[in-house]
């Protein structure tokens, strides 16, 4: 039997569903640390980018922090504050690396979204009266949400692969079956959990997808096909996609 | 009637947009600002509902200075209709229109439904109001972006080059309705254009800019065309080209009057050349 069928019968097994360790409490635990972690990210990053986005205050500088941020080793981050908060505060700390890792694309994602919006439409809202929280809440979010989507995705699947890594502190997660296969050689738990893991993130980026397109402003979408404006705006609203951040 | 009085915008990069500038815009009628681009046109109207603060100087509506009012107050209270039209490309065409009210407390239904009186008033179809923006023509999103200017009953309507985007045909038709609409609605309009015919067309008094927002002359198109004040002015409305200087040529089925390269620019009905 080649490794792929092992691996798939691995997944498959029934002895997945007992155990010390089952498969279901594993990818359940691993998304439960991955939307905790995304839906802290978001808190901060949102709001701050927002911040940014509208003022164009601060914009150098979350630039620089951001693409820093994208090049900080996260086995080297987890490790770095478990040490620094104690190994009593694992699952804190790993949280912490999982937040950090997440907020530059969710940060990129939020400003992005606000700053590509055409000045002229901000100029507008802002002439005929709109407070500058009604231009924020009625035109700048409505219109950026596809990009900040884009961004949150990207963190998303950023932090989806990084969870892997908490198995390394012991924390549980898909990431177990593979640091305990390693020792063991057994290729097929090794691969059958890491098959789990890329459909897990496929599964995840399927998702933010079809939300990217669903919130994409019906305004915006309708005159598709005879205006350029509009087509552009859409190409954009994928720009924070896997691809580019399939770092972990 | 809105007043400017000594009124200076000096940008933080040094440049100065508007030097000393002096002018009192009647009430009820067309006044427009024309010149060319770098003439502070669009600085001064833009101060008026306060986009842009002066750094010097005071502007006075109906007496009171509006740099004691709130802007967004302010802004609300003006009529505004830009190039482009700046609708919110996520609203549908009522919803832009009803933009103004609905900030001011306007019941939604009821916004809508005036929303729609002032489609009929700017003659479009009501069948647009469920469309969004971009699935309209240049020349109907211009007509929605001066129903929404509208839209709140404003005693004075800014406009800026509303019509500068669209074809010359559909410009022509927006201009025309312009000054039906004054007429019918009699409001307060200041538009801001480069294009003098467009400002003959429309202007009860027209304010001639040269940079800096210097004014070249002021006065009614009539005044400026029979006497222009300076070379500068002659040269914008295009007397020195001899456009605007026609005389009557006779010809067998009545007179007509060409430019002076001999190009007929129209005819002659009733006065002394009959």
């Amino acid at each position: 039997m080649n490794l792929l069928a092992e691996a798939f019968a691995w997944i498959f097994s029934p002895d997945r569903l007992t155990g010390s360790s089952p498969l279901p409490a594993a990818i359940g635990l691993h998304l439960y640390y991955t939307f905790i972690s995304v839906l802290i990210a978001s808190l901060i990053a949102v709001p701050l980018g927002f911040y940014i986005g509208h003022t164009g205050k601060g914009r150098n500088a979350a630039i620089a922090i951001s693409g820093a941020a994208r090049a900080v080793p996260s086995f080297g981050l987890i490790l770095l504050l478990v040490l620094v908060m104690g190994v009593t505060q694992k699952p804190l700390a790993a949280t912490v690396a999982f937040v950090l890792l997440g907020i530059p694309s969710i940060l990129a994602g939020a400003y992005a979204g606000l700053e590509a919006i055409d000045r002229r439409t901000i100029d507008a809202a802002r002439a005929v009266g709109m407070t500058e929280w009604q231009i924020l809440l009625q035109v700048e979010v409505p219109l950026g949400l596809p990009l900040l989507i884009g961004g949150i995705r990207a963190g998303a699947l950023q932090i989806v692969a990084t969870v892997v890594l908490a198995a390394y502190v012991t924390l549980g997660g898909l990431g177990t079956y593979i640091i305990q296969g390693i020792p063991l050689s057994r290729y097929d738990m090794i691969l059958g959990s890491a098959i789990v893991i890329v459909a897990l993130a496929l599964a995840l980026d399927g998702l933010f997808a079809l939300l990217q397109r669903f919130v994409v402003p019906r305004g915006v979408t309708a005159g598709l096909t005879q205006d350029i404006r509009t087509t552009s705006s859409r190409r954009r609203a994928v720009v924070g996609s896997s691809l580019q951040e399939g770092k972990g | 009637m809105i007043e400017f009085r000594g009124v200076s915008k000096r940008f933080p990069d040094g440049t100065v947009a508007v030097d000393d500038f002096n002018l009192v815009i009647p009430s009820r009628k067309t006044t427009v600002l024309v010149g060319s681009s770098g003439s502070g046109k669009t600085t001064l109207l833009r101060m008026i509902n306060r986009m842009v603060d002066p750094t010097a100087g005071v502007i006075e509506i109906d007496g009171d200075s509006i740099l004691d009012r709130d802007p967004v107050a302010l802004r609300r209270s003006i009529g505004y209709v830009m190039q482009n039209s700046g609708l919110l490309p996520h609203f549908k065409v009522i919803d832009n229109v009803a933009t103004v009210p609905t900030l001011n407390g306007v019941p939604r239904r009821k916004a809508r439904e005036d929303a729609l009186e002032l489609l009929d008033t700017v003659g479009l179809d009501r069948s647009v109001a469920n469309r969004y923006p971009n699935q309209l023509s240049g020349g109907q999103q211009q007509r929605v972006g001066v129903a929404r200017g509208l839209a709140a009953n404003p005693n004075i309507l800014l406009m800026d080059e509303p019509f500068g985007a669209v074809d010359p045909i559909v410009r022509a038709e927006l201009q025309q309705e312009t000054s039906r609409l004054q007429r019918d609605l009699d409001k307060t309009v200041v538009f801001v254009t480069h294009d003098i015919d467009e400002a003959f067309l429309l202007g009860d008094q027209v304010v001639i800019l040269e940079k800096g927002a210097k004014i070249a002359q002021i006065g009614s198109p009539r005044e400026i065309m029979a006497n222009p004040a300076n070379d500068f002015v002659a040269s914008f409305i295009g007397a020195d080209k001899g456009k605007r200087s026609l005389t009557i040529h006779k010809t067998e089925h009545g007179s007509i009057l060409v430019d002076s390269e001999g190009r007929p620019q129209g005819v002659l009905t009733g006065g002394p050349g009959e």
